[in-house]
């Protein structure tokens, strides 16, 4: 479903990603984990289409796609999300409104009528319950004065919403108590299938407790430095990414 | 990483889609202007004597006066000797039409042209109007049926002439012949417009609207409009305008008096898409309008709200003096400054009797090298005891290279009243984008929703049939603004 080749990326001169080499079948789920810094969110942001990142090397091939060749909204067209570390405040846009927005502009393009209010409306419905997500939420403006849980929560909602083929996850965990993190690692699960695939970025092994990846890859310095199982996971929980890095001088 | 304005910046082609010319037979008169050119006007438009008197004495006074300079613009100085003042489509020795049966069809094309046909069968429903093609006014609909209630809604010319005592009673009443630079060039040089009065206690079973249209190349417009509501009555009143796309600039000078005595309510509403020039400061609208009502009576109501996406200047400033007892004032305004759009605008709260209020909501948005500025004044008079304002002013930005300012004035002579200003600035970020693209959003699409997101408190003020088209407008007024 993806595959990384040697991809290479940086900002203004500055290397981020070192060359990573990553594949991820269809039905598979793969974890991220590194230290702060290492380049998870660029590595996400990048497969996103975020603008500013020079691309020095490399290729993506999504579903036999160029992805680095597609816009940020043609590759949600085609299927890919990503639920941001840090979602975006849109003071004056109405959360029901841009979702409904983002839903059509999905079915627009596989050529599916557009839903009206009512339809999107139930479809919300049925997906807010899913992740306990309280209505009134909606009504206000996108991700405005929403708690950093609410925040995480609404991104899953979304994924929900717009069922991709490819879901990368960036640090969905953090800011989430227990309780919030079952219920999101629940609504994340809901939507696993055999036919889609998930990559997640985490900075603690606690969130593959409730999402079971099937590879855990280690990222430091740009650079995939150990692959795995969960198992791998755990022993990084153990010995910290320190471990690692000495292993890697060594 | 590649600034938010590389990826904004990109912000300024833009399509006037209403920049069509239409070839008309034209009486238009040769530029310049003097006193005969004033008594030409008159004479072509057979005015009563002291019409002809107080343009003269608006004329001498002009002369005196010097241009203003303290708006926040830039241009060069307008050659008032290279203006026509007058053009009228049809050829000179022909009468006007006595009917919209008589318009020429291009005319009534060029109205279908821009959403607002005349003819019996397409009209908009609920809506009467007047299309007045520079100078003059070519028809006015629904007449009839306005009549049934008393409601008089005609041109201009045609009020001199029927109902001259109307127009000599409030004509300067509320701005006087000289008040300032172009509202007094305005009262020499009026050509047409609109005039409304609605009866005591008479509700207007129609929105009223008024149709502008600048064709002719050379020429400026200079309409005036009138509306009186007597006591107890109501009337919601839309204006609309638009001109061809040309190189050299254009100028409007209009003056808009509103008159709302005990308990009358008149709501006055304008989407104004004057062509706006090109992105380098090529041709486009001078507007420069002068609009003011006065709450003569209590519990009277006048409410102003604006959608200003068009001109390549725009000084515009509608206010409200609040005479009587517990009148209300309202301003809500959403000016774009686009392209190399300048826009200086806001308004005059004048709160001279007990308990007044007013409201003002202004939004501003600067896009391309747009300039945006709010003005507003809010006056306190040593009688307005218990007066409340509140103003609230928000800036939005798109891209680096535009610009917003805001310059309140607030006079208090009264202890008693109470000012609120609140004012914010923000900016359409490049991660705001991004996060709308990552949802599947086109970038064009994204920046409409997020303006008319910062818009709707305003086009939730419009009339419903306008607030769509408001809208549309605005959105493409920002086609192609972002790359
Ligand atoms: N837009 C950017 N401009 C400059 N430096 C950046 C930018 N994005 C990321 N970086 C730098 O790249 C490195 C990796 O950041 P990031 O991908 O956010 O790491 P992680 O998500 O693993 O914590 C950090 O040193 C960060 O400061
Ligand atoms: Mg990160």
């Amino acid at each position: 479903m993806l595959e990384i080749k040697n991809l290479e990326a940086g900002v203004d001169g500055k290397t981020i990603l070192n060359g990573i080499d990553l594949s991820i079948n269809a039905g598979e789920v793969h974890a991220i984990m590194g230290p702060n810094g290492s380049g998870k969110s660029t590595l996400a942001q990048v497969l996103a289409g975020r603008e500013g990142y020079d691309i020095t090397a490399g290729s993506v091939n999504y579903n036999g796609q160029d992805l680095l060749e597609l816009g940020p909204e043609e590759r949600v067209h085609e299927g890919f999300f990503l639920a941001f570390q840090y979602p975006v405040e849109i003071p004056g846009v109405n959360t029901t409104y841009f979702l409904r927005a983002a839903v059509n502009a999905v079915r627009e393009h596989h050529g599916k009528e557009e839903l009206d209010a009512v339809g999107f409306l139930k479809l919300m419905r049925e997906k807010i319950e899913l992740l306990e997500l309280d209505e009134s939420l909606l009504k206000r403006s996108v991700n405005e004065g929403f708690s950093g849980g609410e925040k995480k929560r609404a991104e899953i909602l979304q994924m929900a919403l717009l069922d991709p083929k490819f879901a990368v996850l960036d640090e969905t965990d953090s800011g989430l108590d227990i309780d919030a993190l079952k219920i999101v690692a629940n609504g994340v699960n809901q939507l696993r299938r055999k036919d889609n695939a998930q990559l997640v970025i985490t900075h603690y092994q606690r969130l593959l407790d409730y999402i079971v990846p099937d590879h855990v890859h280690v990222l430091v310095d740009g650079r995939i430095v150990k692959s795995g199982t969960k198992e791998l996971a755990l022993e990084l929980e153990e010995r910290g990414y320190d471990w690692i890095t000495a292993v890697q001088a060594a | 990483m590649s600034s938010e304005s590389e990826v904004i910046d990109q912000y300024v082609e833009q399509e006037y889609k209403w920049g069509f010319y239409t070839d008309v037979e034209a009486d238009t008169l040769p530029p310049g202007l003097d006193e005969n050119v004033i008594r030409h006007i008159s004479a072509k438009k057979e005015e009563p004597e002291w019409l002809l008197e107080w343009r003269l004495k608006a004329f001498r006074h002009w002369q005196t006066m010097k241009e203003p300079c303290w708006p926040q613009a830039k241009y060069e100085p307008i050659d008032y000797q290279a203006i026509s003042y007058y053009s009228a489509p049809g050829a000179k020795d022909k009468d006007r039409p006595k009917s919209l049966d008589e318009v020429d069809p291009k005319l009534l094309e060029t109205y279908d042209k821009l959403g607002v046909p005349l003819h019996e069968r397409e009209r908009l429903a609920g809506v009467a109007v007047d299309a007045v093609f520079d100078s003059v006014s070519v028809g006015t609909t629904h007449q009839e049926e306005l009549a049934k209630h008393g409601v008089i809604f005609c041109s201009f010319s045609e009020a001199v002439r029927d109902h001259p005592e109307l127009i000599q009673k409030y004509l300067g009443s509320v701005v006087p012949y000289t008040d300032n630079f172009f509202a007094t060039l305005n009262s020499a040089v009026f050509s047409d417009g609109s005039f409304v009065y609605i009866p005591k206690g008479v509700r207007c079973p129609l929105e009223l609207s008024t149709y502008f249209r600048i064709n002719a190349a050379e020429t400026g417009q200079f309409e005036r409009t009138l509306i009186v509501a007597d006591e107890g009555s109501h009337v919601s009143y839309l204006e609309g305008c638009t001109a061809p796309m040309r190189d050299e600039n254009q100028l409007h000078a209009a003056v808009v008096e509103l008159v709302a005595l005990g308990d009358a309510e008149i709501k006055y509403s304008t989407v104004q898409n004057w062509y706006p020039g090109d992105e380098d400061g090529n041709g486009g609208i001078y507007n420069f309008v002068t609009k003011r009502g006065v709450c003569r009576g209590a519990r009277s109501k006048i409410s102003w709200t604006q959608v200003e996406t068009g001109s390549a200047i725009t000084w515009k400033y509608p206010s409200v003096i609040l005479r009587g007892e517990e009148s209300v004032g309202e301003f809500y305004s959403v000016a774009l400054a686009n392209l190399a759009q300048q826009a200086d605008t806001g308004t005059k709260m004048i709160h001279l009797g007990k308990n007044t209020r007013s409201t003002i909501i202004s939004k501003g948005i600067s896009a391309g090298k747009g300039q945006n500025s709010y003005r507003g004044l809010v006056q306190m008079g040593k009688n307005a005891t218990g007066a409340r304002n509140f103003t609230q002013c928000d800036s939005l930005l798109i891209g680096s290279r535009c610009g917003a300012h805001t310059f309140p004035y607030i006079e208090v002579k009264n202890p008693t009243a109470k000012v609120e200003h609140e004012a914010t600035t923000s900016k359409i970020g490049e991660d705001q984008i991004f996060y709308c693209n990552a949802r599947g959003i086109e970038t064009q699409d994204a920046v409409n929703m997020i303006v008319n997101g910062f818009c709707k408190e305003v086009f939730s003020e419009l009339p419903m049939e306008f607030a769509m088209e408001a809208q549309a407008l605005m959105d493409v007024s920002l086609e192609g603004s972002v790359g």
